[in-house]
C-alpha cells in the first residue's frame, strides 16, 4: 500500500487506463465497414415487411388540381396509398419553420417534392402503383433566380402563407427567409462606402459565386417503421438527431412523443444531409395504416431529390486597405438560395453574416446576408454551413488585395489576423486561444512537395493533370501555390438551448468493473462511439466500457452537426462520469474505505481501483461496488449565446471558434483546364486531440470535401431540374484526385470546453476550397471567381450555361 | 423477363435468332444500369458468360482477334501490346471493379458515343465480327456506328469478336474527364499512324451523336507527315491538324461539358497526340523496328 511505485500511479488520469482520451483505440465499426459486413439502415429486414415508395412532383412549381389514387390501390399487393389527406396530425413540419408539407397539398414548390406514398409487398409492385396515381397539375412559373426572389418585388411568391414561426427579427417578407445586416464602425453611424473608399490606399471589389454542393453520402435515406401494440410506432432510422426527428414526426402522426420511439440504424454518412426529415413520417404513416413494418430506401437518383444541399451563393465583396495592407473596411452582400423550404436557412444566414468577412480585423464592416425561397431544390445544412461560401469569397478577396498592394498573400493575412482578444464583426470577443498568425507561418514553412522533375517517374500518368486519361505528358502544365484560412463557429449559435444528455452506469460484472454509456448521439461515421468510450475510461479508470445503441429512451444529445458532438456529448459523458465518480467516493466513505476526515484531495479512479494520491490503492472498484450499480444521468450545456440584433447584427452569437489553414499546391494543364492537386497541407488548432487518428480522418475528409467543391462537385439545376442526379455525373474526388496531406495539429486548450477541445470536423472544409482555387489562379493568372472551377474556366472557354 | 443461359455459341446464336429483342449480357456494367433504372425492360436476357470462346484472344499473323467477352483488365494485361490505343483506353475505363467485368463487346453493343473503346477501334482500322444463325460477317468499325446507340448489328446477330490489324506505327489515346480517374469521357481522341500504308487513322468520342473519324485531318496529315524521317511536323501542320480534328466534331452542351470546350479539347488532344506519335515514329526508325 505504501510502495513508492503505487503512490505515483494516479498522477495523470489517462495514464491509469488504456484506450483513454489522447490515444487512438480501434473503432468498433471499422473492420465491419471495411469488410462490407456493417449493417446500414438500408440493410434492415423484417419477415412481414412492406416496401414504401414515394411519388414525387415532376414540376418545380405547380398547383395541385387533384390526386386520384384509385388505380394504385386496386393493384394486387398494394396495401396503402396515402396523400396529404391521410396525414393524421400536423400537415407541415420543419427544422426551424414548419413550412414543409408531409405530402404536398395546394401546390408543389420543387421538382421531386413528395406527393403520395404507397406500401406494397414488393418494390416493383410499389413502383407500378406509383405509375397508376393520377395527379392533375396546373404548372406555375418557377422562381429560379435567387437574386430576383430576394430583390424583385414582382417576383411570384413561393409561399403565399406565412410560416407560423416566422420571426420578426429575421426580416421575413416576400421570398426572403431571413435578412441579416451587420454594421460596424463608420457604417454603424450611417457612413456611405464612398467615404471609406476615399480614405483607402487600395480597393478591390468583385462578384463571386459558389455552386450547389451535395453532401454525397453513400448510404441513401432509409429506415424501417414498425407499428407497436400501444398504437405507437418504433422507427429505426439513419439520422443525425433522433430527438429532433421525434419532435417533428409525433405531431404529424397525431401521437404523443412517447409513442414515437426512435433507434439509430447504421448511418452511411451524413454531412448535414440527414438533419431534415426525409422518409421518416411517410414510413410511420404507412406502418400505422397497414399494421405491418414498412421499409423505405431511396434510390440514388431519388436521394439527390430527397435531401437538402449546400446553399448556392452569389456574393459581392469590396475590401479597402491602407497602403501598408491594414484593412480599413469591407462590405459583403451574399444571397443564399434556400430553395423551396426553409430547412436550416435562417441559421445558415446567421453564420454567413457573422463570419462573412472571416478571421480578419475589419474596423468598418457592412454585411447583408439574405436567405431566399425559390422553387429550386431545398438547401440546408452541409458541413461548413454558410461559412464555406463566404470563406471562398473573402479568401479570394485577400489574394486580390495582396496582388493590388504588391504584398505576399500570407503576409497580408498575418497583418490583419485576429487572435485571442480580437472581436469579430458582430462585436463578439474571441475569448480563447486562436493563434492565426502562427498557424499561417507554420503552414507556409511546411516543406514543399517535390517539383515534377524531381519525381521518381514524372511520366507516371497518375501524377499528371488528366490522370489516366493520358491527356498530357507535361505539355501545358504549370504549378501553382495558394493559401486559405477559414473561421467556423462550433456548436449551435444564436441563443439555441444546445445540450446533450448522457447516462452512465458503473457496476461489477463477473468480478470486474464495467461501465455502460447511453446517449442518443448519432454515430454518423465520425467516431463518436469510440470517443464516448475513451472519455468513460479516462474519467472512471475502467477499461471495460460498453456504449449502448443510440435511441430515444435517453434524453436528447442534440445533433451530430456543427462539429459539436465531442464537445457536447463528450461533455455530457464526462459530466455524468464525474457524478458517478462522486457517488463512488461517497459510497467509499460510507463503507470506511476512505477514512473519515479525508479531504477528498487526490482521490481518483484508475486501473479499476479507487486510488488516493497520498496512500495509493484504497480498494478495487469491484470489491467496493459489490452488487451495487451506480448510475447517473446528466445534461450538459455550453455557455449561453445571443441572437444577433436585427439592425446592426451585434451579439455574442457563437459558442466557440475553430480555424484551419490550408496550403494547396496544384499542377494545372492550362490548355485543357485540368487540375492535379499535388499537396494539400493543413494546420489546425483543435484544443485537445481526443483520438488523434480519427481527428486526422476528419481533417483529411473535410479537406477532400473542400477539394470537391473547388474542382468538381456541383448539382447542376436547370429550371428546377437536377441535370446530374447520379454519381456518374455528380463527381466527387477519387484517390487519384486527393493528394497526400501533411497535417500539423496544434493543441491550445479552450478554457470553456471539456478537456479544452475544439470541434474539428468543419474548419478544413472551409479553408481547402479557397486554397486550391488560389493555387489554380496562381498557375493560370485567371480571376476564377466561381467554385467549382470548371475546365472551361481555366482554358478560357465560354461558360457552359447562359 | 426470361434469363437464357446458352452454353455454346451455337445455342447463343439460336437464342438470339429466336428472341431478337433479347439483350446479351456479359459483365453487365451497362445492361444492369439500364435495368436498374428501368430504362429498358427486354423480354429476355441472354447470358453469354458460359461461352468460353468469347473470352479468348489470339494473334493471327500479327493481327489481334479479341473475343467480345474479354474484360478491360485482360485487354490491359494480355493483348494490350498488340493494340496500344485500345489498351490505353481500357486503362481509362471506370474503376478496377468495372474493368474486371466490362468488355469491349459490351462497349460496342451499347454503342454510347462516350464509349471508351470506339475511338481506338476507329483509328486502328478495327473490324467487328458479327455472327448469327445465318453466318458470320465482318464490318469495319468505321461502318459500324450508324446513329446514336444504333449500329450495323442486325437484331439476330451477336458481336463475337473485334479484329485489329498489327500496329504498323504509333497509336495514342487521350480522354478528358473532370476528375483524374473513373469518369465518363467529356471528349476522347485516338490517333494511329500506319508506316506501311502511310496512312493516318483517327477516332473521336463524346463529341458527336456517334463515335466519328476526322477524315479530313487524316488525309491532311497523311500528305504532310514526313514518313521517311518522321521529322517533327512544322507548327502550322500541327495547328492545322488540330483544327481539322476539331472541325470533325458535332458536340453538344450537357452536364459534362460545353460544346465549345469539347471542340477545343479535341484540337489540343490531336496536336499533342501528333507530337507523341511523331517522336515515337522517329524512335522506331532509329531502333530498326517500327513500333511493333
Amino acid at each position: 500500500m505504501t510502495a513508492p511505485g503505487t503512490t505515483r500511479a494516479p498522477a495523470g488520469l489517462s495514464s491509469g487506463t488504456p484506450d483513454g482520451i489522447g490515444t487512438s483505440p480501434r473503432r468498433p465499426d471499422g473492420t465491419l465497414k471495411a469488410t462490407g459486413e456493417f449493417a446500414y439502415s438500408s440493410d434492415m429486414w423484417a419477415e412481414d415487411m412492406l416496401w414504401g415508395m414515394t411519388l414525387r412532383s415532376p414540376h418545380p412549381h405547380a398547383r395541385i388540381l387533384g390526386i386520384d389514387t384509385t388505380g394504385a390501390i386496386a393493384l394486387p399487393g398494394v396495401y396503402a396509398v396515402l396523400t396529404h389527406e391521410d396525414v393524421p396530425g400536423e400537415k407541415r413540419y420543419g427544422l426551424e419553420y414548419r413550412d414543409q408539407p408531409v405530402l404536398a397539398f395546394g401546390k408543389v414548390r420543387y421538382r421531386g417534392e413528395p406527393v403520395a406514398v404507397v406500401a406494397a409487398d414488393h418494390p416493383e409492385t410499389a413502383r407500378r402503383a406509383l405509375d397508376r396515381i393520377r395527379v392533375g397539375y396546373e404548372v406555375l412559373e418557377p422562381v429560379s433566380d435567387p437574386r430576383a426572389a430576394a430583390f424583385d418585388p414582382d417576383c411570384p411568391l413561393v409561399h403565399e402563407e406565412e410560416p407560423p414561426e416566422a420571426r420578426e427579427e429575421y426580416g421575413r417578407r416576400g421570398n426572403l427567409v431571413r435578412h441579416q445586416p451587420i454594421r460596424t464602425g463608420a457604417f454603424a453611424s450611417g457612413a456611405a462606402v464612398e467615404e471609406l473608399r476615399a480614405r483607402a490606399g487600395a480597393v478591390v471589389a468583385a462578384d463571386y459565386e459558389v455552386g450547389m454542393q451535395d453532401q454525397a453520402f453513400l448510404g441513401p435515406e432509409s429506415g424501417m417503421a414498425v407499428p407497436a401494440e400501444d398504437g405507437g410506432v418504433d422507427l429505426y432510422i439513419a439520422t443525425q438527431w433522433l430527438h429532433v426527428d421525434q419532435r417533428q414526426i409525433a405531431p404529424a402522426l397525431g401521437l404523443p412523443e412517447d409513442k414515437v420511439r426512435l433507434t439509430l440504424a447504421g448511418v452511411g454518412g451524413a454531412f448535414g444531409a440527414r438533419e431534415d426529415l426525409s422518409m421518416q413520417i411517410h414510413a410511420c404513416m404507412l406502418a400505422l395504416r397497414t399494421g405491418r413494418p414498412v421499409k423505405i430506401v431511396y434510390g440514388r437518383e431519388e436521394s439527390f431529390y430527397g435531401h437538402v444541399h449546400r446553399h448556392p451563393a452569389t456574393m459581392r465583396f469590396e475590401h479597402g486597405a491602407m497602403g501598408d495592407g491594414t484593412l480599413l473596411y469591407a462590405t459583403l452582400e451574399i444571397v443564399l438560395d434556400g430553395g423551396a423550404y426553409a430547412s436550416a436557412t435562417p441559421a445558415v444566414v446567421g453564420v454567413a453574416s457573422s463570419l462573412g468577412l472571416g478571421p480578419y480585423e475589419v474596423p468598418n464592416a457592412r454585411v447583408d446576408a439574405y436567405g431566399v425561397y425559390t422553387t429550386n431544390p431545398p438547401c440546408g445544412a452541409m458541413r461548413g454551413f454558410g461559412a464555406v461560401q463566404a470563406c471562398f469569397g473573402y479568401e479570394s478577396q485577400m489574394d486580390r488585395l495582396a496582388a493590388e498592394l504588391g504584398m505576399d498573400p500570407v503576409d497580408l493575412r498575418i497583418k490583419n489576423a485576429v487572435s485571442q482578444g480580437s472581436r469579430i464583426i458582430t462585436g463578439q470577443e474571441i475569448d480563447m486561444p486562436l493563434p492565426m498568425a502562427e498557424m499561417l507561418r507554420r503552414c507556409r514553412d511546411m516543406p514543399m512537395p517535390p517539383a515534377r522533375e524531381e519525381l521518381e517517374d514524372p511520366s507516371d500518368l497518375r501524377t499528371l493533370p488528366g490522370g489516366t486519361g493520358n491527356t498530357t505528358h507535361g505539355e501545358g502544365v504549370v504549378r501553382g501555390v495558394g493559401y486559405g484560412v477559414g473561421l467556423k463557429n462550433l456548436c449551435y449559435s444564436e441563443g439555441f438551448d444546445d445540450h446533450s444528455t448522457a447516462r452512465v452506469r458503473l457496476e461489477a460484472v463477473g468480478g470486474e468493473p464495467a461501465v455502460t454509456v447511453h446517449t442518443a448521439a448519432a454515430e454518423v461515421g465520425q467516431g463518436l462511439v469510440t470517443v464516448q468510450g475513451q472519455i468513460a475510461r479516462t474519467e472512471l479508470g475502467v477499461e471495460r466500457v460498453t456504449v449502448l445503441p443510440a435511441d430515444t429512451r435517453v434524453g436528447s444529445a442534440g445533433s451530430s452537426s456543427a462539429s459539436r458532438q465531442s464537445y457536447m456529448t463528450g461533455g455530457a459523458v464526462k459530466t455524468a462520469c464525474e457524478a458517478v465518480r462522486d457517488r463512488v467516493f461517497a459510497l467509499a466513505r460510507e463503507r470506511g474505505t476512505i477514512p473519515a476526515g479525508h479531504s477528498g484531495e487526490g482521490l481518483s479512479l484508475a486501473g479499476g481501483k479507487l486510488v488516493s494520491a497520498s496512500e495509493g490503492v484504497l480498494a478495487s472498484l469491484a470489491e467496493l461496488l459489490g452488487g451495487a450499480a451506480v448510475e447517473e444521468t446528466r445534461e450538459y450545456r455550453h455557455r449561453p449565446t445571443e441572437m444577433l440584433d436585427p439592425t446592426r447584427g451585434q451579439g455574442s452569437s457563437h459558442t466557440q471558434f475553430g480555424m484551419c489553414v490550408h496550403r494547396a499546391v496544384v499542377d494545372v494543364d492550362l490548355e485543357l483546364g485540368l487540375v492535379k492537386v499535388v499537396a494539400l497541407d493543413a494546420v489546425q488548432d483543435v484544443g485537445k486531440a481526443l483520438h488523434p487518428q480519427q481527428l486526422a480522418g476528419q481533417i483529411q475528409g473535410g479537406a477532400a470535401q473542400g477539394l470537391g467543391l473547388a474542382l468538381m462537385e456541383e448539382i447542376q439545376v436547370e429550371e428546377g431540374r437536377i441535370k446530374n442526379p447520379s454519381f456518374t455525373d455528380y463527381l466527387i474526388p477519387t484517390i487519384l484526385d486527393t493528394p497526400p496531406m501533411r497535417i500539423d495539429v496544434l493543441e491550445h486548450p479552450d478554457p470553456h470546453s471539456p478537456y479544452g477541445l475544439r470541434g474539428a470536423g468543419e474548419p478544413p472544409t472551409l479553408s481547402s476550397t479557397p486554397a486550391i482555387v488560389a493555387a489554380v489562379r496562381h498557375a493560370t493568372g485567371r480571376p476564377l471567381t466561381r467554385a467549382p472551377v470548371r475546365p472551361e474556366d481555366i482554358a478560357g472557354i465560354g461558360p457552359r450555361r447562359p | 423477363m426470361d434469363f437464357l443461359r446458352p452454353s455454346t455459341l451455337e445455342e447463343a446464336l439460336a437464342a438470339k435468332s429466336e428472341r431478337p429483342a433479347g439483350v446479351p449480357i456479359m459483365g453487365g456494367t451497362d445492361v444492369m444500369v439500364d435495368l436498374n433504372f428501368d430504362r429498358s425492360r427486354p423480354p429476355a436476357l441472354i447470358d453469354l458468360t458460359r461461352i468460353a470462346e468469347l473470352r479468348e484472344w489470339s494473334l493471327e499473323g500479327g493481327a489481334l482477334r479479341l473475343g467480345a467477352g474479354v474484360s478491360y483488365t485482360r485487354v490491359i494485361d494480355g493483348p494490350g501490346a498488340h493494340a496500344p490505343a485500345l489498351a490505353q483506353a481500357s486503362r481509362s475505363v471506370a474503376s478496377p471493379q468495372i474493368r474486371n467485368r466490362g468488355t469491349v463487346g459490351g462497349n460496342l453493343g451499347g454503342a454510347s458515343p462516350a464509349g471508351d473503346c470506339h475511338p481506338p477501334l476507329l483509328a486502328a482500322g478495327a473490324v467487328v465480327e458479327l455472327a448469327s444463325v445465318r453466318g458470320v460477317r465482318r464490318v469495319p468499325a468505321r461502318d459500324f456506328y450508324l446513329g446514336p446507340r444504333r449500329t450495323a448489328r442486325q437484331d439476330d446477330e451477336l458481336i463475337t469478336a473485334v479484329l485489329l490489324p498489327r500496329p504498323a506505327g504509333p497509336q495514342h489515346f487521350s480522354k478528358i474527364g473532370t476528375r483524374n480517374a473513373m469518369v465518363i469521357a467529356v471528349a476522347a481522341f485516338a490517333l494511329a499512324l500506319d508506316a506501311e500504308k502511310r496512312t493516318v487513322g483517327t477516332g473521336l468520342g463524346s463529341v458527336a451523336p456517334t463515335p466519328v473519324r476526322a477524315e479530313e485531318a487524316e488525309e491532311f496529315l497523311a500528305a504532310e507527315f514526313d514518313w521517311d524521317t518522321g521529322a517533327p511536323p512544322a507548327e502550322p501542320v500541327v495547328r492545322r491538324f488540330g483544327e481539322l480534328a476539331a472541325s470533325a466534331t458535332r458536340p453538344i452542351d450537357d452536364q459534362r461539358g460545353s460544346a465549345e470546350y469539347r471542340r477545343h479539347a479535341v484540337g489540343v488532344m490531336a496536336r499533342r497526340a501528333l507530337a507523341w506519335a511523331a517522336a515515337e515514329y522517329r524512335g522506331g526508325l532509329g531502333g530498326g523496328t517500327r513500333c511493333a
